[in-house]
């Protein structure tokens, strides 16, 4: 039997079992003004938000992968589509759309239609530096960090018969920032993600035992 | 009970044996190749230490390495006369190998229901470091009672 294909971020996220929004978005504002009192920079709070997002993003990309079934990706661009419309929609029930693609396919950008962790939020004038949803720009970046894509061209080194050389196999480096932010007093929620390198994975065991 | 459905669409159920316990041994390894977890059940042999073994099995889920950039990994189990060895790797470097009864039928459902056992018991576990050897009691007993159930 061929194995399933990949499930769409909707049937997935009607399948899982779900928190209530308003407890949800109430905890994570929780945290945040606690980060802001003990930490008082809004840099710092800005930096472990994104902090704590990767920690969350390095284990929730196994959660992602058991739950939609996806195969890897074959290049950026396929990945970028696969966050935006299976992922947002599984973890947080957001539609979001992939859009303002660079001639490298390697920098992209997400737009989220809504966001449930900033219902109820309004910005004072002594945060006005704070990446509120930093968070999710931790999570894309650990996730990714995480996942093997694929690299053609080390696919053409010599391949010796006592080395294997993972050659298909690379680690995503990426920077995530935030474009715009509803927050600040722009109009949409913009997420730039853009590939900084991909590292080829070392295959641990080199001797020809 | 075992099922043999001839036109479902479902993998073929392994051959029942007396004791009803088809696997021999499971492991689990990371995508830098460390051995998270090895759970043994019926291992008539014993020839290599712990650390060759280990390195042995991780080059296993290396053949599936070399093919063609664009496509998925194909290997997906071998039989010999003795045991069959099935195996699946995930997008982020978990490798799953369930080592059995040569009679077995095809287990991918069972790698992809043991992943989502690792994600629930073990990665949803905050006091998990990733990339440590898994100590998690639960995680351990519900693997043994599905690959029992499975047998």
């Amino acid at each position: 039997m061929p194995p399933a294909g990949p499930r769409s971020g909707d049937a997935i996220f009607a399948s899982v079992e779900r928190v209530n929004a308003e407890l949800f978005t109430l905890t994570y504002g929780a945290t945040v003004r606690q980060l802001l009192t003990d930490l008082e920079e809004v840099e710092e709070v800005n930096k472990q938000l994104d902090q704590m997002g990767y920690n969350i993003g390095i284990r929730l990309i196994d959660e992602f992968l058991a739950k939609s079934n996806v195969s890897r990706c074959v290049d950026f661009k396929e990945t970028a589509e696969v966050i935006a419309k299976v992922g947002f929609k599984m973890f947080l029930g957001i539609a979001a759309t992939v859009t303002n693609w660079d001639a490298d396919g390697t920098c992209c950008s997400i737009i989220l239609d809504d966001n449930p962790l900033v219902d109820f939020v309004e910005l004072p004038d002594t945060c006005q530096g704070l990446y509120y949803c930093n968070i999710l720009s931790g999570v894309i970046r650990g996730a990714l960090e995480m996942c093997l894509g694929r690299d053609i061209a080390p696919y053409l080194k010599i391949v010796t018969d006592t080395q294997y050389l993972a050659f298909t196999k690379v680690s995503m480096k990426t920077e995530v920032t935030w474009l715009r932010d509803v927050l600040r007093g722009d109009d949409a929620y913009e997420l730039q993600v853009k590939l900084l390198k991909q590292v080829p994975e070392e295959y641990p065991y080199k001797d020809d035992e | 009970m075992q099922f043999f459905g001839g036109s479902e669409i479902s993998p073929s159920p392994p051959a029942p044996t007396v004791s009803g316990n088809n696997a021999h041994m499971v492991y689990v390894f990371n995508r830098n190749g460390v051995c998270l977890l090895y759970r043994e059940w019926n291992r008539p042999l014993h020839t290599l230490n712990a650390q060759q073994d280990h390195k042995l099995i991780a080059e296993r889920g290396n053949l599936g390495v070399p093919q063609l950039p664009g496509q998925g990994c194909s290997f997906h189990s071998f039989r010999t006369n003795t045991y069959k060895l099935s195996f699946m790797e995930t997008p982020s470097g978990i490798k799953i190998i369930l080592v059995t009864h040569p009679r077995t039928g095809d287990l991918r459902d069972s790698l992809k229901y043991i992943y989502n056992l690792y994600v629930d018991y073990v990665m949803k576990n905050p006091l998990y470091r990733p990339g440590s050897p898994i100590r998690s009691d639960l995680f351990i007993t519900t693997l043994d009672q599905y690959v029992r159930s499975i047998a």
